[in-house]
């Protein structure tokens, strides 16, 4: 699976708080928290997203709050995959749970820059930096988690197994 | 080799007689834990699951905390929505507004978790009752949905970090204070993906309110969990707290950490988190002039008796500074009751303090305290990060009880040892 998108860069310790603040964690409607993601790190993003677009941050990625409510928005404003060096453990099963592609690959995190026309290769792993003319390739999964993957979150994983 | 703690419980959990760290595996869980904010959204998921119903209506626990009493009418319809599921799923563990409390003060309190457990919370701080010596972790809302629907969980095996715990602090020194040190040393990520695991001669120097202010805060500094060594105080607390079976698992004595810290409580200085991260910490000596506009105590961190009784040794018999706001939220029904029969609700509330019910509200931001642009609070919470507590402009330091109520009393961030 391809997909080509234009990338929003973030350094370390991007934040639950600041992905989706707990303000408006009194409803669970995945556009209605789409309207407020990345509010305070990014007043922009809402209005400058468009679908299919890549999120890069450097280490430590949806550090903070088990909010599932974080890769929700994150996938519902349109972001097609977010690349980082690392993720905070309960954002990378939060991420893979809903269905919400991440990759980790310290190269792409370091070398893609805010506006910067990328395409991800989910089937490899392979980014592709188009305006640099740059290759990286992100670490493959271990074998259980691309089972949940492969089943689009862990609610069919479940299905098939409850 | 030898397992960690954390290992040992794992792989009792999963049937087996030992686990490897990086290994993939799927154990049986204790309890499921979720909360006002995440429950909706595991209800939504365990629907669309097929779940015919929660596996175990005892091991299931649901704690409208965050934004109770309801904030507002968006709050009011996600608690009526986690209502009707735990009377119609027959939930035991639902805590209802007057008899709850902050879930990670609560569970501990009512002897529902204990010693060898192995929880799931759709709560990151779920990783507090890892001072009971259970493996504890937070997770998100489809684990939760997942959890309550199978009574398993998959986990990968972590790897570890030993804490080994010397000497005895000094007064106004606390386990929050050691924890924020830790942090400040590790950094936020420092153990991604690893089990914290306290043990040591020191430990018999710190009190379970102690050590669950620390286990509470693994979290931030990245880990899976935060695990504490079971002692005769540890023993003591369960049986006070219920009769639930406990089982201890020690370490091996070859067990395998990446690293050990040897803590040496005596030189712990009371320490403040700098906005906008846990980890970025100064002790109180190298604090300097920071005037503050709110102070809050309490919290899944810092919302026991022991901090209640703190913050009212300081704050007895003297007024708060003057144009300052001074938020107390004891963590449960219980410590609130017990503030009142010790005379410490009326020090909080003559010394010019707000006394609140028990509320996750101010922590978070949700309400009960909010900040506007610009303002300053100290606070006994464990998040300092930007817009955490309000306003995106606004900051958070977070400290001690001592040091938040020494502070209360000055306006900005005070030493308690100078008063």
């Amino acid at each position: 699976m391809l997909n080509k998108g234009k990338a929003f860069k973030y350094g370390d310790n991007v934040d639950t708080d600041v992905i989706i603040p707990a303000r408006y964690l009194n409803t669970s409607d995945h556009a209605e928290l789409a309207k407020h993601c990345m509010e305070d790190i990014d007043a922009d993003f809402v209005n400058n997203v468009r679908c299919g677009d890549i999120i890069v941050a450097t280490k430590n990625f949806g550090c903070g709050s088990s909010r599932e409510h974080a890769p929700i928005a994150i996938k519902a404003s349109g972001i097609s995959c977010v690349i980082a060096s690392t993720f905070a453990r309960i954002f990378y099963r939060n991420a893979f749970n809903t269905g919400l592609p991440i990759l980790e690959c310290d190269e792409a995190a370091a070398r893609i820059e805010a506006g910067d026309e990328v395409e991800v290769n989910f089937a490899t792993g392979e980014i592709r930096n188009i305006t640099k003319n740059e290759t990286y390739q992100a670490e493959p999964f271990p074998e259980f988690i691309q089972k949940i993957i492969n089943c689009d979150g862990l609610v069919n994983y479940v299905k098939e197994n409850i | 080799m030898g397992m960690t703690m954390t290992q040992k419980i794992l792989a009792a959990h999963a049937g087996l007689k030992e686990v490897k760290a990086g290994q993939f595996i799927e154990a049986d869980l204790d309890i499921v834990l979720g909360n006002d904010v995440t429950t909706p959204v595991a209800i939504n998921e365990f629907k669309r699951m097929g779940a015919k119903g929660v596996f175990d209506k005892k091991k299931v626990v649901i704690v409208p905390d965050h934004f109770t009493p309801n904030k507002d009418i968006k709050a009011a319809e996600q608690c009526k929505r986690i209502r009707e599921f735990a009377v119609s799923e027959d939930i035991e563990n639902y805590f209802e507004v007057g008899q709850m409390g902050i879930e990670h003060v609560l569970l501990p309190e009512k002897g529902i978790v204990t010693a060898g457990d192995l929880v799931i919370g759709a709560d990151s701080h779920t990783c507090t009752y890892g001072a009971l010596g259970a493996f504890s972790t937070g997770i998100g809302s489809t684990d939760m949905a997942a959890g309550m629907a199978r009574g398993k969980a998959w986990f990968k095996v972590p790897t570890a970090i030993k804490f080994d715990l010397r000497g005895e602090m000094t007064k106004w020194v606390s386990g929050k204070d050691v924890i924020l040190h830790i942090i400040g040393m590790l950094g936020v990520d420092g153990a991604l993906y690893k089990s914290m695991e306290f043990m040591g001669e020191g430990l018999k120097n710190l009190t379970m309110d102690d050590r669950l202010a620390m286990a509470n805060m693994a979290i931030e500094a990245g880990a899976k969990n935060g695990i504490f060594m079971v002692d005769d105080k540890t023993i003591a607390f369960l049986k006070e707290a219920g009769d639930k079976p406990y089982t201890v698992y020690a370490p091996d004595p070859d067990a395998d950490y990446d690293e050990t810290y040897i803590i040496e409580l005596g030189k712990i200085r009371p320490t403040v988190s700098f906005p906008h991260l846990p980890d970025n910490t100064r002790i109180i000596d190298e604090v300097g002039d920071v005037k503050i506009d709110q102070v809050v105590i309490g919290s899944c961190t810092n919302g026991r008796m022991e901090d209640m009784r703190i913050a009212a040794s300081i704050l007895k018999g003297r007024q708060v500074a003057k144009n300052l706001r001074v938020i107390i939220f004891p963590g449960t029904q219980k410590v609130y009751l017990q503030c009142i029969n010790e005379g410490l609700a009326r020090i909080f509330v003559e010394a010019g303090a707000v006394f609140s019910t028990p509320t996750c509200g101010p922590c978070l931001g949700g309400h009960m305290g909010i900040l506007a642009a610009g303002e300053r609070a100290i606070a006994t919470t464990n998040r300092n990060f930007v817009g955490r507590m309000g306003h995106p402009e606004s900051e958070v330091y977070l400290s001690s009880p001592a040091v938040a109520a020494a502070s209360a009393l000055t306006g900005k961030i005070s030493n308690p040892e100078l008063l």
